[in-house]
């Protein structure tokens, strides 16, 4: 069975300096895969190149069977690919459901995607009953809450999260990860990238530790969380 | 003659153009970021776009069978312009340092300029104005105003396409891909916007909009010569920055407030006592431009301007 994504050797340059200098990796179809690692270790850097945001130097991504290379941002979507982006990157001055109606962009069928609204007002209540605000008025974790709803509402086959729960509160970080556990539940497929290590990798089945541009080590969550130098360098034990 | 009603029914008229031109300016600018100082020159293309197929019409035809002719030829002239200018001059620049596209506008602007004004040279008459034809009917008065001909036509075109405008970008699909790319160009990517695409409907509305007000400059003074595109522009610039570039609400207010006070200036500064040298129509540019200084001094958003804050 071939992975949903396959990425081999990817590199990635700003100018003259490598962020990424050739990772290789993949995930499987109903998978959480994450990417923990410090501040400047090419995590969003992959990202930003995997939907097509950012253009690799060199290397070969393959996404439910299709190349992606010379492929633009705008069509990578459309082949089930969705980012929600660090920094959550909400439209300010549109509201909630105008944000959420975005998501959907290139879907056609009207129906559907008031159902999925309505879906992402059940996973986010506090998102519900404030659809008609703008939506640079939301908290930081409201925010994000709306940032992963409008990722969803393109009904992805993989959906790419860039530090979903940068800058929150801890508890509204624990309500992000409880969402991405329901979904994962549900059997949406999740690259997730975090600095938070702990969470992240308890609740992934696969996880890479990346460094300046390198994987330096991969495995299981559980067995990563547990590893003795993931433990030091990241979850701050000695 | 003098009256107020009658100054501020001027300015009303000569601020809905600066207003149909402004919209280009920021249409463009809240998309790509771009001023794109060859605007001027489209609205000047517009109007001569629309005076070609007027001249390519058998003679004699009516106003009312050739108006609609010219609006079609000079939109046609203005929006090709515009688009060819975003594929060909500034998206290859995109990406680049602010002054490249910059310096690429104003030499665009001057090629435009001296193009039209040796394509119109050749036939032996060397002035730089065209006569324009009119429509076929006298002032009308109202009260104690009197209204041209050329400002009923602008009066009843610019709300038409402001509001046609309005209800595009609220409601239609494109329009909603048109806010999300002006907000945040990567992030419309992510929503599988075709952010080109969005970039060549900006300018290909500017260019319509600057084609309707070359014909309603045409109508309103009789004339149109290859650098009236210049003052006029500039002028629509300023009506931008002064309703808040970007905000395409803004750009037609922007313009309103810019005639009115070019209209009330030019007529009553002249009766403030020590000041009656700098009344008349010659100053009428000079009082333009220091309002807009004096709106870049005191709220450099412009009137219905968003803080730049929310962009981060």
């Amino acid at each position: 069975m071939t992975a949903l994504l396959e990425v081999e050797d990817l590199r990635v340059a700003y100018g003259k300096i490598e962020a990424v200098k050739g990772i290789s990796f993949s995930v499987e179809a109903g998978q959480v895969v994450t990417l923990i690692g410090t501040n400047g270790a090419g995590k969003t850097t992959t990202l930003r190149t995997l939907s097509g945001l950012l253009k690799p130097a060199s290397g070969k991504v393959v996404f439910d069977g299709k190349p992606l290379s010379g492929v633009p941002a705008h069509k990578i979507v459309a082949l089930g690919l969705a980012h929600s982006p660090e920094g959550r990157h909400i439209f300010p001055r549109l509201t909630i459901a105008e944000n959420l109606q975005l998501g959907a962009f290139l879907r056609k069928d009207k129906a559907g995607i008031e159902r999925d609204i309505q879906r992402a007002y059940d996973l986010f209540p506090i998102l519900g009953e404030r659809r008609k605000q703008a939506a640079g008025t939301l908290s930081g974790g409201e925010q994000q809450m709306l940032a992963m709803g409008r990722a969803l509402m393109s009904q992805p086959k993989l959906l790419m999260l860039d530090e979903p729960s940068m800058g929150l509160s801890p508890i509204m970080m624990q309500k992000i990860m409880a969402t991405i556990l329901e979904l994962k539940s549900q059997g949406t497929t999740i690259l997730l990238v975090e600095q938070n290590a702990q969470a992240a990798l308890s609740l992934a089945d696969q996880g890479h530790v990346m460094e300046v541009g390198n994987i330096v080590l991969s495995g299981s969550g559980q067995d990563l969380l547990h590893d003795e130098s993931v433990r030091k360098a990241y979850l701050g034990e000695d | 003659m003098n009256t107020l009603p009658q100054q501020l029914a001027n300015g009303l008229f000569l601020g809905s153009m600066y207003g149909l031109i402004a919209i280009g300016y920021t249409m463009v600018y809240g998309i790509v970021q771009l001023i794109n100082f060859a605007h001027g020159e489209i609205f000047m293309t517009g109007g001569f776009g629309a005076l070609t197929v007027y001249l390519l019409l058998p003679d004699g035809i009516s106003m009312w069978v050739a108006l609609p002719a010219m609006l079609i030829g000079g939109a046609l002239v203005a929006v090709l312009i515009a688009v060819g200018a975003e594929r060909f001059a500034y998206r290859p620049l995109r990406g680049a340092p602010r002054l490249a596209p910059l310096i690429t506008a104003i030499g665009l602007s001057l090629a435009l300029q001296q193009a039209v004004f040796n394509w119109y040279h050749v036939d032996g008459d060397a002035k730089t104005a065209r006569v324009f034809p009119q429509l076929p009917f006298g002032p009308l008065h109202i009260g104690s105003v009197t209204v041209q001909s050329g400002d009923i036509f602008l009066i009843i075109a610019a709300p038409l396409c402001m509001a046609i405008l309005a209800l595009f970008v609220r409601l239609s699909r494109t329009g909603r891909a048109m806010q999300a790319t002006a907000q945040d160009p990567d992030t419309a990517q992510l929503m599988g916007i075709d952010t080109n695409r969005i970039i060549v409907v900006a300018f290909a509305i500017g260019g319509f909009f600057a084609a309707v007000a070359g014909v309603s400059y045409g109508l309103k003074y009789g004339s149109v010569s290859y650098d009236m595109g210049f003052i006029a522009g500039l002028k629509a610039f300023t009506a931008a920055v002064l309703g808040g570039i970007g905000n395409i609400y803004g750009a037609m207010l922007g313009g309103l407030v810019l005639g009115i006070a070019e209209a009330m200036a030019t007529a009553y500064i002249a009766n403030i006592p020590g000041m009656q040298q700098l009344g008349g129509g010659g100053w009428a540019s000079v009082w333009a431009f220091v309002l807009l200084i004096l709106v870049l001094l005191f709220r450099p958003q412009g009137l219905l301007g968003e803080r730049v804050a929310d962009r981060a």
